[in-house]
């Protein structure tokens, strides 16, 4: 089995062939790059050295989402199309999730960090032994996620480039169970990804799409002003 | 005898996620749009970030409708052709991205092309074009004279400075509370009335084949606003067609000079607007009393589809102009000649 693994979730790249179980090529990169000039190249290269036709794949793993809305859109357009042109099956994967894998056996809680301005995130909370949901993906004024974490009074690790940007709020309301995985350990992996997708059922290809986990601020406001409307 | 070429368009630059194969550049042979037109209306335009999340939604379905309806596999396809630009930015990115891994999966030839110059070739589909060729493309994000000697060679002669006819017409339709998009009831109310107010006509800086239409949008808003103000009844029918009247005096005149000065063998109107038929009437008598050839397609093919960037795809594949797995899409593309 050859796995390809795509995440462009948020500003870095991280791109992967698998077989089986070995990994034989990863590229991450956290370069404020375009994904959708570079993604495809990363893959097409890495294919090179590693010696593998778009036909010999097996399997495409894919970043579902939350993140940035054009980044998450690419990556999954990207891996949608190639599973569909190759009929291959798509697995799809949490971003949240793969940036927790980060962490895994960690005794205690993970709880992985995408920052969405204005004092909210995206962010859940994940068992660190098997990486369970234990508060689902969401949307949420952050330090108001973080008061619901601190309540489970378990140890909680952090990850995800996007920690840095709140590590005062998290420290002030978790005190010394706030965790943080190293800086260099902070990247999405997308070995991480493909061995997550390898236990999730293959998605309706034509159907997948990205895990947005936040409408579109025209739909709010229309969903606003039509409530308006109503009272 | 050459072997036929068989293409595969994409197009997703604006709120039409659409595929199509043609075959020697000439013919259709599938043609797929998914308009989202609907979902859209609710805010009176286009929004750019819900256009976007449209396009991943169809994609693939747009892309395998256009395949089976061809009965076609990908392997007996000779490139793809995907709208590089221009458009909005994150819309461009769904089609770019979802050409490169077909391409890439396939082992195809990729091709970039330049939304106008699908529009233009729009017309090839209809019939083989004449050169020198003058091509008007007016739509809701362009109005361009285009001056082509040859295929793929062109020099945009004159453009708005301003607001494009479409999104001109668009914003008069919202004063008047006509649904979006406006411009086919601006249209209708036009050809219906029995009156038309007198708003202004820009010509611009004599000889120009520039156009101008946000004054004239101006001019429709006072209007309205200085009638409400008096408390006059507003007849929108006489806005309508006074608004359409000076807008298809001013394109035709300057389309039917260029024509003349450029000595052109051939004039086609391509984009949106060319489906209005108060522009088509003007457009076809113009040129019809001047005896120069002149030709709109058929409405499918005047608005955004995948045939037309398939066509003009086709000759740029066949001028050797394929691009690679670094393509991007680029919102600001500039429209510059083949070669």
């Amino acid at each position: 089995m050859i796995y390809l693994g795509i995440d462009t979730s948020n500003s870095p790249s991280a791109i992967a062939l698998m077989s089986d179980d070995t990994v034989l090529i990863e590229e991450i990169t956290n370069l404020k790059i375009n994904h959708s000039l570079t993604a495809m190249p990363a893959i097409e290269e890495m294919m090179k050295k590693a010696k593998i036709a778009p036909k010999d794949l097996t399997h495409i793993a894919v970043a579902e989402g939350p993140g940035s809305y054009t980044g998450v859109r690419i990556g999954l357009t990207i891996a949608k199309t190639l599973a569909w042109s190759l009929k291959l099956p798509l697995h799809m994967v949490s971003s949240l999730k793969v940036l927790a894998a980060n962490g895994q056996y960690f005794d205690g809680l993970i709880c992985p960090v995408m920052d969405a301005r204005r004092g909210t995130a995206f962010t859940a909370l994940y068992d660190g032994e098997t990486l369970e949901p234990v508060i689902e993906d969401q949307h949420s004024h952050f330090k108001e996620f973080l008061i619901k974490a601190e309540a489970l009074g378990k140890p909680v690790l952090f990850t995800g480039i996007d920690v840095s940007i709140h590590e005062e709020t998290i420290r002030e309301v978790l005190g010394s169970r706030a965790f943080f995985t190293a800086p260099q350990n902070r990247l999405p992996r997308a070995v991480n990804l493909i061995m997550l997708a390898k236990e999730v059922p293959a998605a309706d290809i034509h159907h997948a799409v990205p895990e947005y986990q936040r409408i579109t601020e025209a739909e709010a406001n229309y969903i606003k002003s039509q409530e308006g409307q109503n009272s | 005898m050459s072997k036929d070429i068989y293409v595969l368009g994409i197009e997703t630059s604006c709120d039409e996620t659409a595929a199509s194969i043609v075959k020697n550049g000439r013919e259709i042979i599938s043609n797929v749009v998914a308009s989202q037109i609907d979902s859209h209306k609710r805010f009176g335009g286009v929004v750019p970030e819900i256009a976007s999340r449209h396009h991943v939604e169809q994609i693939t379905l747009v892309i395998e409708e256009a395949l089976q309806r061809a009965q076609m596999e990908p392997q007996e396809l000779d490139a793809v052709a995907v709208t590089e630009g221009p458009g909005l930015v994150g819309a461009l990115l769904i089609g770019v991205n979802a050409a490169k891994a077909f391409a890439f999966a396939n082992s195809l030839p990729l091709v970039g092309v330049h939304h106008i110059a699908g529009h233009i070739y729009a017309n090839r589909l209809e019939q083989e074009m004449e050169f020198p060729l003058l091509a008007l493309v007016i739509s809701g994000g362009h109005t361009e004279l285009v001056y082509m000697k040859e295929h793929g060679s062109f020099e945009v002669i004159g453009e708005t400075r301003d607001d494009a006819a479409g999104e001109a017409y668009d914003k008069v339709a919202r004063t008047l509370n006509l649904p979006y998009p406006g411009g086919p009831h601006i249209d209708r109310l036009a050809h219906a009335s029995d009156g038309a107010i007198d708003f202004p006509r820009v010509w611009l800086e004599e000889g120009s084949y520039d156009f101008s239409f946000s004054g004239l949008k101006s001019a429709v808003l006072n209007y309205m606003h200085n009638a409400k103000q008096r408390g006059e009844v507003v007849l929108p029918e006489h806005v309508a067609a006074g608004f359409q009247n000076s807008v298809v005096e001013v394109v035709t005149a300057k389309a039917l000079r260029a024509a003349k000065e450029y000595k052109v063998r051939q004039v086609i109107a391509a984009g949106g607007v060319a489906a209005n038929k108060g522009l088509r009437t003007s457009l076809s008598g113009a040129f019809e009393q001047q005896g120069i050839p002149f030709f709109i397609p058929p409405l499918s093919l005047c608005t955004d589809n995948a045939a037309m960037i398939a066509a003009a795809g086709t000759v740029m594949f066949e001028k050797g102009l394929t691009g690679n797995m670094a393509m991007n899409g680029r919102p600001g593309m500039v429209l510059s000649s083949w070669g």
